[in-house]
């Protein structure tokens, strides 16, 4: 559970750990090299993947190598793209839950956010409501928070209330958005086609860029940042944080502690669909056309960035900075297999093993040692 | 197959950085009960680990029924006659009591599992150890004493000729204690070697044969139980003359801070509970298993639903409908099942320690002041002298005493008026015990009122200026510590059961 903080392992921890180690004896030296590969065997891979793309890469006849700036900067925009869902569904996972609705959620926030902010009539003729004036973008970016917030709440509300397994909860209402998703494409003169020609405005709101050293950064990218700053600071320096990582490692002490277990669910799953909505709003214009598929299958990546980055399934643990360190290294595997050429069915099948191999090293740290 | 049944003989085991056993040798006789004794961390559960297979001894050897022995797992150990009965009882909860009995190896006929002889072979080990229960019915459904009889029967279905006992009666009632004896007499009385781990001294003497004591992972004598008093025990437990099992008792009681009227519980057996409780006063609550004790400190701290009656606090009507309610009232609750209902084992004792206090920590209403947690924290680890490596070590890897001090100093941190205490000394060792027994008296000179509830009669008469017995939800009975016995105690606790 220890994995989350990459960098602060990396440096902090290092010098202190370094004397302990120079007190141990052969054998314990062997056991603790051991430990370290099983601790940190995923970075390793990944050190070793990348290793070895860059050396494919200078050697094919590309135009650029694969750690070069650009394919960098590629990973960051799709880390950036991809961060909101997994700090969303974190805490959802912290409280020992997990959310199938997190997709279905941000699909149908995209086509709400997409349907009321296309361009004018006159310049798209194919506009959803004909007749409705342009609303500001703000507002519009409020109402999809405010839905998704809805919605999370709701989940909450029945995991807390009935006392329901989350998994049951979000299963039904990714159901219930699916079809609330269908109908609402076919409204006005949409006839469920995909919902496209937003606004320059929207556009830019989203994929602005702002010119970083000589490279052009969109702006969503930034809103990832401080989405992650906040959730660090609600996680770490709020009651709320501090009531999630309670009531998720062991709800009935923390009822017992003066602890709202029903408050601090909903919460957590109404600041999870707030995110979602969120996400929504950056999609629908990151991708410009939208449509009922829009998120599907989205939040088994954020749940697998998750769970990469150390969030554990038993509840009470996990970190920021494990989360977005898990989404970064699920986008440099996807960059680095697009490098190599494998195919995209086979991408899946990588994918998968990669999870079972994160997960099973992850169990294998709390493994009673003999 | 020499004297001993199963002998231990110089057995080490080092974790790294500790060394948890250092030639420890133990000699069971046959048809004997063997008792191991030892404060929390002395190695008596790393010495059993080492005997089922769960850990790799070091060096030693174990010899059962004059042939070297090692089993690489519980499972194996059973199937060779060595078994274990737990504390915390490893049952299929779902499944009835003969599924769990014959689990992993089931009697098989042509159409599947036999269920007809499985039932029938329970019957006839119940009814080898006069235990009445029905095979068929679901283990969930029965009372802790209930199920550790199938964990005997499970032991005795195996042909164990060695067993294990690991804290069984800390939480039965006396009878089911009685009963359990009993059995364990008829195992013994059968050839059997039982190997008894306990906290309590008098039930020690009273069913050993020997007793071997552990201290800090040496063996450090083994004496027929004949020869021993209690303090000798201790003595050795603790390797010094402990001459006050409890501290002097130097609280004053001052005026009245709480009266409760006529109050009784919606969904729990409680009915029409009267009493008051002073400042500065422990007030003990004594009882069988089941008499209401618990519930009577769930109601008062809003966990359960009150049907009726009133709960005055310094001269104003209370009400608690929920933790937080009782919290702002004054009230503070440590529970019964420390690893259930207490202790968040997965966070550190920093979070630990200040989870119930949160709102005190907040600066500008927006967020948590760290430096006032790590203040916080470190003043409960000095005052409380809880033994740990800092305020980031995960609690759920101190000893069971020292999570006790944790979650007391939780409570202590929201500076309640009133403590309920449920069983604060449950399964943790002799100096930590005084401790906590220290810890109370110094809260009553503070003018703090302390409600302990415990099922160890000495602890209650030692600790406590006066003693509420309570029998079938209702109260019993009052008396005053100092001028009463257990008998007495006991003869209201059975009032109205």
């Amino acid at each position: 559970m220890n994995k989350g903080n990459f960098f602060s392992r990396l440096s902090g921890g290092m010098s202190k750990r370094f004397d302990g180690y120079r007190a141990l004896d052969a054998r314990s030296k062997r056991i603790w090299w051991g430990d370290f590969f099983v601790r940190n065997a995923i970075y390793i891979i990944i050190v070793l993947l990348v290793i070895y793309v860059q050396v494919y890469s200078m050697s094919g006849s590309f135009n650029n190598t694969f750690l070069s700036f650009k394919s960098i900067i590629d990973i960051v925009k799709r880390a950036g793209s991809s961060l909101f869902l997994a700090l969303g569904v974190g805490g959802i996972i912290v409280l020992t839950g997990t959310d199938l609705s997190a997709g279905r959620i941000m699909g149908l926030t995209a086509c709400l956010a997409a349907s009321l902010l296309q361009n004018p009539v006159e310049e798209y003729a194919s506009k959803m409501f004909p007749d409705l004036a342009t609303p500001p973008i703000i507002l519009i970016l409020l109402l999809v928070m405010a839905f998704g917030g809805a919605v999370g709440a709701l989940n909450g509300f029945c995991v807390a209330k009935f006392k329901l397994h989350p998994f049951i909860v979000t299963l039904a209402t990714q159901l219930m958005l699916y079809g609330a998703v269908l109908m609402y494409v076919q409204l006005g003169t949409n006839g469920g086609g995909p919902i496209s020609g937003l606004t320059e405005e929207y556009k830019n709101a989203v994929k602005g860029t702002v010119n970083v050293g000589g490279t052009a950064i969109p702006y969503y990218v930034f809103y990832a940042v401080l989405a992650a700053a906040l959730m660090w600071f609600i996680w770490n320096r709020t009651t709320l944080g501090k009531n999630m990582y309670a009531v998720g490692a062991n709800p009935e002490a923390a009822n017992v502690s003066g602890v709202s277990v029903m408050t601090t669910t909903i919460l957590v799953f109404m600041m999870a669909g707030i995110l979602y909505g969120f996400s929504g709003f950056i999609e629908a214009a990151r991708v410009g056309s939208n449509g009922p598929t829009t998120g599907v299958n989205a939040e088994l990546d954020a749940i697998a960035a998750c769970v990469i980055g150390g969030v554990s399934f038993t509840g009470g643990t996990g970190k920021i900075s494990g989360i977005v360190t898990g989404v970064i290294l699920l986008e440099i595997i996807s960059v680095a297999l697009q490098w190599l050429g494998v195919s995209s069915d086979l991408q899946y099948i990588i994918k998968g093993l990669i999870i079972l191999v994160a997960v099973a090293l992850d169990m294998r740290k709390y493994l009673a040692k003999k | 197959m020499g004297e001993y049944l199963l002998q231990m003989k110089h057995i080490s085991k080092a974790f790294p950085g500790v060394q948890a056993l250092d030639d420890v040798s133990l000699l069971v006789r046959p048809g004997t009960i063997h008792s191991l004794m030892g404060e929390n961390g002395a190695g008596k559960s790393t010495l059993m680990k080492c005997l089922f297979g769960i850990y790799d001894k070091d060096s030693g050897e174990i010899i059962l029924e004059g042939k070297p022995v090692k089993f690489a797992s519980p499972k194996q150990a059973m199937e060779n006659g060595v078994s274990m009965v737990h504390q915390e009882l490893n049952q299929v909860h779902t499944r009835s009591v003969m599924e769990n009995i014959w689990l992993g190896r089931f009697p098989k006929g042509i159409t599947g599992v036999n269920h007809k002889k499985m039932y029938d072979d329970t019957r006839a080990i119940f009814n080898g150890l006069s235990i009445s229960i029905d095979p068929g019915a679901v283990i969930g459904s029965l009372s802790v004493s209930q199920r550790q009889m199938v964990e005997i029967a499970r032991a005795v279905s195996h042909h164990s000729k060695i067993i294990v006992f690991d804290e069984p009666t800390s939480s039965l009632t006396e009878d089911e204690v009685e009963h359990l004896f009993r059995i364990i007499f008829g195992l013994r009385d059968k050839g059997c070697g039982i190997i008894y781990i306990s906290h309590r001294m008098s039930e020690i003497l009273k069913i050993s044969d020997d007793v071997t004591v552990m201290r800090d992972g040496r063996h450090v004598d083994t004496t027929p139980a004949a020869e021993l008093s209690t303090d000798m025990i201790i003595t050795r437990m603790v390797g010094r003359e402990l001459t006050n099992v409890y501290p002097p008792k130097d609280n004053v009681p001052g005026e009245e801070i709480l009266r409760v009227e006529g109050l009784s519980a919606l969904y729990q057996n409680l009915r029409d509970v009267s009493f008051t409780l002073r400042r500065g006063e422990i007030l003990g609550l004594a009882g069988l298993v089941g008499a209401g004790r618990t519930e009577l400190l769930e109601n008062l701290f809003g966990l359960a639903t009150v049907k009726s009656g009133k709960i005055i606090k310094d001269g104003c009507v209370i009400r608690s409908r929920n933790s937080r309610q009782a919290k702002k009232n004054g009230f503070a609750l440590l529970t019964e099942e420390r690893r259930q209902t207490g202790i968040f084992g997965v966070l550190s004792i920093r979070e630990n320690a200040t989870i119930a206090n949160l709102k005190s920590y907040k600066r500008y209403r927006l967020y948590i002041s760290n430096k006032m947690m790590i203040k916080d924290t470190d003043w409960a680890i000095r005052a409380l002298k809880i033994k740990t490596p800092g305020q980031s070590t995960r609690i759920r890897s101190l000893s069971g005493g020292n999570q006790q001090k944790v979650i007391l100093s939780r409570w202590l941190l929201t500076e309640p008026d009133i403590l309920l205490l449920d069983e604060p000394t449950r399964g943790i060792d002799v100096g930590a015990k005084y401790e906590i027994y220290q810890l109370m008296i110094d809260l009553a000179k503070r003018a703090k009122a302390v409600i302990m509830v415990s099922s160890e009669l000495p602890e209650l008469l030692g600790v406590s200026d006066r003693i509420i017995v309570m029998s079938g939800g209702r109260i019993a009975g009052e008396v005053e510590a100092g001028k009463t016995t257990q008998e007495e105690i006991m003869a209201m606790a059975a009032k109205y059961v």
